[in-house]
């Protein structure tokens, strides 16, 4: 059924600390990894040893520079997946109820056997949490590692997503934001958590907290960063070269 | 968004079929015996080819089945059902039409509003994505209508009422670009917004999750095509709306009608090309693009 349950009683997610992240994609390599391994279709790769090797992923860390109106720089972390929504669009978009929300612990699901590949579920989610696997042609998503939180044959500790067992900053938390008394709802009240895009109506369990204020050092004008990332444009060759160089001299 | 072939082929293909089969369900174009059957294998052709077309998009063709189970929520699956549904409630109006020279007026104005409403749930499919805001607003399934019913006038050779549909679509493709402008340049969401980081200051992408590609950016960040939208655009409407008018306005007879039913699918693919290139996802806010 691709309607959307009554809201739950738990409210299965994570809460990402972007003060914490150091960036060094450990969450997205043991995500790839326990979702290659287990539940659902294997997470494929393509051209993984060519020149232009890609994959699907259910997490991605994306890196953000934030500049103040005083002040250098912030450089910020930023994994993004799946927000488990309780008004999730691309639950309610699917035309065969393979895009599902779980009624007892809010998890967005997709089950495989019933996805035609349609990817309309992937065009309705704002933040890109979707990804159709070109092997397998299904819709593939984060689970919230349903397959380890609830696996008796895994040790107590490991029954968390595997993002989080793994984070080595601890910058990822798992728990019921549904119960203002869970150690993870302390933490967003404590610590200001916010949602992506609330605008868009979408009402993400998952919670991101932001980045504490840095140390105000009396900081030099810092070089523009950005810029020495991005990639120099070929110079113009001929005659368009020679004016440009000839009015670069004058 | 990618401007996939198969999805281009499939909203012009059956939105004529559709289209024609709401004008053999009015009996505005009323035809009898060999005539019915050319005009209704015709309307039948269109929309199973643009179905058929639109299965081609699908990563798992043979599950499509189960896509006629969610229309209680999925604007694609009420599309599904109610393509499957009108075909088969004009079949009797066809069938007697072309076998016993008999009408079925009530039968046919029943598949005509049907079809109608097949159109409608196209354009509602894209029309729903509030990712998208260059789609989603409320001119959008209106050109999917407008667009279908006016195409389909000319192809039954309704001139008068073709011409009257042009004047429309010229009208209701430019709203669409206005009102869709509007909405691009104000998607309501940002990249301080998307990030939450907006509260600390000015926020820009400084490296990408991936070196590569990926499906999101081939699917949803696809940006060939935008920088000659107005090209495109005028080419639209010159050839989908305008040049069929003068043309139905002229004595031409048939050979008018052929003119302008080819004049009017070129200038509505390209319209329908560019619907899908220009429309930026709010996913590209994460991507310092869009």
């Amino acid at each position: 059924m691709t309607t959307l349950p009554p809201p739950s009683e738990r409210k299965l997610g994570l809460v990402i600390d972007l003060d914490t992240c150091v960036g060094c994609h450990a969450c997205v390599v043991s995500c790839k990894g326990w979702n290659t391994e287990n539940y659902g279709a294997p997470l494929s790769d393509r051209n993984a040893y060519g020149a232009a090797p890609e994959g699907t992923f259910l997490n991605r860390v994306h890196t953000f520079e934030v500049t103040p109106e005083t002040g250098p720089p912030q450089i910020v972390h930023f994994p993004k997946s799946c927000l488990h929504c309780d008004n999730a669009p691309c639950v309610t978009v699917c035309p065969t109820g393979a895009s599902y929300k779980r009624a007892d612990d809010g998890i967005v699901l997709v089950n495989e056997a019933d996805c035609i590949g349609c990817g309309l579920c992937a065009w309705a989610c704002p933040y890109g949490a979707r990804e159709m696997d070109p092997l397998e042609q299904v819709m593939k998503k984060c689970t919230l590692c349903v397959d380890r939180i609830y696996n008796d044959a895994l040790p107590p500790e490991d029954r968390e997503p595997a993002c989080v067992r793994t984070c080595p900053a601890g910058a990822r938390h798992f728990g019921d934001l549904a119960d203002p008394e869970s150690a993870v709802s302390q933490l967003v009240a404590e610590r200001g958590g916010f949602d992506l895009m609330p605008e868009q109506d979408t009402a993400p369990v998952n919670k991101y907290l932001p980045p504490r204020p840095r140390d105000q050092l009396a900081s030099p004008a810092l070089p523009d960063l950005a810029a020495l990332c991005a990639t120099p444009e070929d110079a113009p060759a001929g005659f368009v070269g020679w004016l440009d160089r000839a009015l670069e001299r004058l | 968004m990618h401007p996939a072939p198969s999805l281009i082929l499939f909203t012009v293909l059956s939105g004529m079929g559709f289209g024609l089969l709401v004008w053999l369900g009015l009996g505005l174009r009323a035809p009898l015996g060999l005539a019915a059957f050319v005009m209704f294998a015709l309307g039948y052709g269109l929309a199973g080819a643009g179905l058929v077309a639109a299965a081609f998009h699908l990563g798992h063709p043979e599950r499509a089945l189960k896509a006629f189970s969610q229309w209680r929520s999925s604007w694609l699956s009420r599309e599904a059902v109610l393509a499957v549904v009108t075909l088969i409630v004009l079949a009797p109006h066809a069938a007697a039409s072309v076998f016993f020279d008999q009408p079925l007026p009530i039968i046919g104005l029943l598949g005509a509003l049907l079809a109608l409403a097949t159109i409608f749930a196209t354009g509602m499919i894209y029309a729903q994505i509030s990712a998208v805001p260059r789609w989603n607003h409320a001119s959008t399934p209106f050109l999917f209508v407008i667009a279908a019913l006016g195409g389909s006038a000319i192809l039954a050779g309704l001139r008068e009422l073709a011409i009257v549909l042009m004047v429309a679509l010229a009208v209701a493709m430019v709203v669409h670009w206005w009102a869709g402008d509007q909405r691009a340049a104000q998607p309501g969401s940002d990249r301080g917004s998307a990030t939450g980081l907006g509260v600390l200051g000015r926020v820009r992408l400084l490296e990408p999750p991936h070196s590569g590609q990926n499906y999101l950016l081939r699917e949803m960040v696809h940006v060939v095509g935008r920088k000659h939208a107005m090209k495109l655009r005028a080419l639209a409407l010159g050839l989908g709306a305008l040049l069929p008018l003068l043309i139905l306005a002229l004595p031409l007879g048939l050979a008018g009608l052929g003119l302008a039913l080819f004049a009017h699918g070129v200038g509505i693919l390209a319209q329908r090309w560019l619907f899908f290139a220009e429309a930026e996802h709010l996913v590209g806010l994460y991507y310092d693009s869009r």
